[in-house]
């Protein structure tokens, strides 16, 4: 085979690499490239440079060094019994292809992970040189987030964080089954292993730089991951469970949710109706639930129906508050900020300003109107001055009344 | 002069900015204003370029206070808004931020009540430059031009909604601070060249460069990047308004990839070819849906599927690889060669073939046409996963309590992975439906093999069937 151009081999490595859903920019230590010798800066508020028809966000350059794998993961389109086109690049290829992206401010930086050639370590040292061009050779301050393979020495893994600003391992399924049948390969514990290390190296980093000011950093950015919604029989409440002990026993700054999306070539065990969309939106929503919103795991768990699975016509706040209509309606004028945020319709930042406003005044259903996006979804739920829902909370047609039109199918909708 | 003084007089004033976005400047001369109790409706504020002419019987000379160590008062917050608001591009801008600070004067706390209208404009307009500026970061497109020394120099055309340039120049400063780079906009450029900042006038697009090899690169990443499984275009249109897509180099694609979506994501299925209908739930329909699956090429050759044979409450299943030359024609599992192999297996462990339900991993025979010969092939990974589908119907249906897996093939039917017979034989695997996996070799292995290999891989294969049978035992227990 003919050797490919760097055009092809960045259409076939960018095709294979956007099954991640991750390209987060944000929360590293701010630098930027006064007094060095190269280009890049990291101001905390990560930067989306193009968005994609698919929604997604481009922040960074997401690449795979290599669609070859030893792996025979069946959801993964890159799979060894995959027949997709295959490619490599150099880790210099890759570090130039940022660098020429970066200075024409294209991206944040690079977000680089790969298919396992020969060996675990041998593709994390690929990896983690990469990462080492860009930094030592190019003087390169902008993002880089490095995929760690849980199989490799806990030695590379380490030194990846310290050039990178954010490492992610993926648990890629819910559940330990889903993980032995759909990917034989890999094992729960040593991916949750992996990332154990990585919580503490991350620790032990931070606790450094508070006693020594020159203390090198480590993946500053945390750690992050990603599972993949509806390729196995995982129901939302699983999901949920498993974001929040992710959450809790690793730290992680991110769980991402990708929705199983039919790929080219998949393996035969894969379920081809994709889950909808929404699914993957819904468990976003009750990701945020758990991180600004003070709700338990078990409080969304709550929220799903008989199932296991979130409601996909509303959105898994309103369906809490459906549930437990007896803590409802919150009286904007006294509640106090934990109440405030359990009324559907109300988001962090309007709870904030009917904190502030009431200081100055009597909140009116108006002036509540003027804080929130739609009146008619939180008026069942709130009081006001002027407003009380009386038999609106208890109608045991409410549910209908909130939920969104439904849209007709498209006849030819895929 | 006293407030009431400036009311009756009827008098106007004034304030034409030096530039559009000079906080600094209103800051000193709404202090003074404010000093002499000038209320709001009698300033008018005008920036370069606007239309002062409707002022034009008004007092340019503003009043001096009498006390000028008046202390004026402002929140920090109404500050931090009005630094942002004076870049905002609406002529009223200033009027506005004046009105503000006049009230904020008997009541200093105003900023915090969010359901006042003015507050809720001011905080309108300040979201609005900073999202601009943000837009600014995210969408300015350099375009390398190499002068005639060779020195790289990227140049950026963008169109801010707001006078943002200068004030956003920092962000490119630090980001960009070792190359020479220019943005050209309607309101201004800046210039850096990697020691100072510089200002020049309004640019023209024409004024930019046109284009850069690397953004061929750009574009092929941004249309592979892009999952046309899931179309969001809304979600795309809301942070990328269209407005911006002139400027950049990967939105001409949109269109021609949001058009091709729905046929690359059913080119995807279709690569994939894999759209099973439900699980069949009786033996019967398996049969029947085999014999017309052509799922995989196998499918496709000159030859017919065989179905699986025994009872349909089996304790134990025997999956091979898949059909030979003999079964094909047949239409029945293991009654060739290697089908002789196993029967006399069977028998000298004391099993009974009668009450062993008998299949393949795959469904269909594999092979090449030599001559008359038809030789067998083995299947490919892919071709024994897409057949994983029936005999898993079949496992549902019969429910064995110990699955034999002949061979590699059939193991990785089983476990979805390549293993090494060596390694699994002899040791049951537990599977997801709680029956167990024994592993052995394909008898036609055994048939191939000579001498003491031979003796030594029939000595093995007899030592697993025992050992099965004995398992079947323990379990019927």
């Amino acid at each position: 085979m003919a050797a490919l151009e760097t055009i092809q081999k960045l259409e076939i490595l960018a095709d294979a690499a956007k099954y991640d859903a991750s390209c987060a920019s944000s929360g590293t230590a701010k630098r930027n490239s006064t007094g060095g010798k190269g280009v890049g800066s990291t101001e905390g508020m990560g930067i989306c440079h193009a968005y994609a028809p698919d929604g997604r966000c481009i922040s960074l350059l997401k690449i795979l060094l290599t669609n070859h794998c030893i792996f025979d993961c069946h959801y993964c389109i890159n799979r060894k019994s995959s027949n997709v086109r295959r490619a490599k690049f150099t880790p210099r290829e890759v570090a130039d292809l940022t660098l020429t992206f970066y200075r024409r401010n294209y991206i944040e930086g690079l977000f680089l992970s790969s298919g396992i050639i020969k060996s675990s370590n041998h593709t994390m040292e690929l990896l983690v040189e990469t990462a080492r061009i860009l930094r030592e050779e190019h003087d390169f301050r902008g993002y880089i987030h490095l995929k760690t393979i849980p199989e490799a020495d806990p030695e590379l893994a380490h030194r990846a964080g310290l050039y990178a600003d954010r490492v992610s391992i993926n648990v890629e399924l819910p559940t330990d089954t889903g993980l032995t049948r759909l990917a034989p390969d890999k094992n729960s514990r040593q991916i949750e292993g992996a990332m154990g290390g990585m919580k503490m190296a991350i620790r032990q980093s931070k606790d450094e730089r508070k006693r020594f000011k020159h203390a090198p950093r480590f993946a500053p950015g945390g750690q992050s991951t990603q599972m993949i919604v509806g390729a196995d029989a995982a129901t939302d409440s699983d999901i949920v469970g498993k974001a929040s002990r992710l959450y809790g026993n690793f730290k992680l700054r991110r769980v991402y949710y990708s929705a199983f999306s039919p790929i080219p070539d998949a393996s035969a065990v894969l379920p081809l109706k994709r889950p909808p969309l929404m699914r993957e939106h819904r468990l976003y929503q009750s990701d945020w639930l758990m991180r600004f919103y003070g709700f338990a795991p078990q409080e969304v768990m709550q929220a799903t129906e008989a199932d296991g699975n979130l409601p996909l016509d509303i959105d898994p706040k309103l369906a809490w508050a459906l549930k437990f209509r007896d803590r409802f309606p919150v009286d904007v004028n006294r509640a106090g900020r934990e109440d405030l945020l359990r009324v559907p319709g109300l988001g962090a930042r309007a709870v904030g300003q009917i904190l502030a406003s009431r200081r100055h005044r009597t909140l009116r259903l108006d002036d509540v109107a003027k804080l929130t996006v739609s009146v008619a979804k939180v008026r069942p739920f709130i009081c006001t001055v002027d407003w009380r829902p009386t038999l609106l909370t208890d109608r045991a047609d409410l549910r209908s009344l909130l939920a969104p039109k439904q849209e007709q199918l498209e006849l030819f909708a895929a | 002069m006293t407030a009431l003084q400036h009311v009756k007089l009827g008098t106007y004033y004034v304030v034409h900015l030096p530039e559009p976005d000079d906080f600094a400047f209103w800051r000193e001369r709404a202090r003074l204003l404010i000093q002499c109790d000038v209320p709001p409706d009698r300033v008018a504020w005008v920036e370069p370029g606007g239309n002062g002419s409707l002022f034009s019987h008004g007092d340019k000379r503003l009043p001096l206070p009498e006390d000028d160590t008046r202390i004026i008062r402002a929140s920090k917050r109404f500050l931090s808004i009005a630094r942002n608001v004076a870049h905002h591009s609406d002529p009223e801008r200033f009027s506005l931020l004046y009105a503000m600070l006049w009230r904020l004067q008997p009541s200093p706390r105003l900023m915090e009540d969010k359901a006042d209208p003015q507050v809720r404009r001011l905080e309108d307009m300040d979201k609005a430059v900073r999202r601009d500026a943000h837009k600014m970061h995210a969408f300015v497109r350099f375009r390398m031009v190499e002068d005639e020394e060779g020195n790289e120099h990227y140049v950026a055309w963008f169109e801010p909604d707001h006078h943002i340039v200068r004030r956003e120049a920092g962000f490119f400063v630090r980001r960009f601070a070792n190359m020479h780079w220019s943005i050209l906009t309607p309101k201004g450029c800046i210039h850096w060249d990697g020691e100072t900042l510089r200002e020049s006038g309004p640019a023209q697009k024409s004024d930019a460069p046109q284009g850069d090899p690397a953004e061929d690169l750009w574009r092929k990443y941004y249309a592979s990047i892009f999952n046309p499984a899931r179309l969001k275009i809304g979600a795309m249109l809301k942070e990328m308004p269209r407005k911006y897509w002139k400027n950049m180099p990967e939105a001409a694609l949109i269109p021609e990839l949001v058009a091709g979506a729905q046929k690359r994501e059913s080119e995807m299925v279709d690569a994939g070819a894999l759209e099973f209908e439900d699980r069949p739930e009786t033996l019967e329909a398996i049969d029947k849906a085999i014999h017309a699956c052509r799922k995989c090429p196998i499918g496709n050759l000159d030859n017919q599927a065989v179905m699986g044979e025994g009872p349909d409450d089996a304790a134990l299943m025997i999956v091979g690889e898949q059909p030979g030359d003999q079964e094909d024609q047949s239409g029945k599992p293991f009654v060739g060669p290697a089908g002789q192999v196993l029967d006399a297996g069977l028998e000298q462990a004391g099993i009974e073939r009668r009450e062993v339900y008998v299949t393949n991993a795959v469904k269909h025979f594999k092979y090449v046409q030599r001559g008359k010969r038809r030789l067998h092939q083995s299947p490919t990974a892919k071709e024994i996963d897409v057949c994983r589908w029936w005999h898993e119907a079949e496992r549902a249906i019969v429910k064995p309590k110990v699955v034999l897996a002949l061979g590699a093939s059939a193991a990785r039917a089983m476990l979805g992975k390549t293993v090494s017979i060596s390694k699994v034989r002899g040791e049951p695997i537990a599977l997801d439906d709680g029956s167990e996996l024994w592993v052995t070799a394909h008898p036609s292995y055994l048939l191939r093999l000579d001498g003491d290999a031979k003796a030594e891989q029939e000595r093995l294969f007899a030592a697993d069937l025992a050992a099965v049978k004995e398992r079947l035992a323990e379990l019927a227990q």
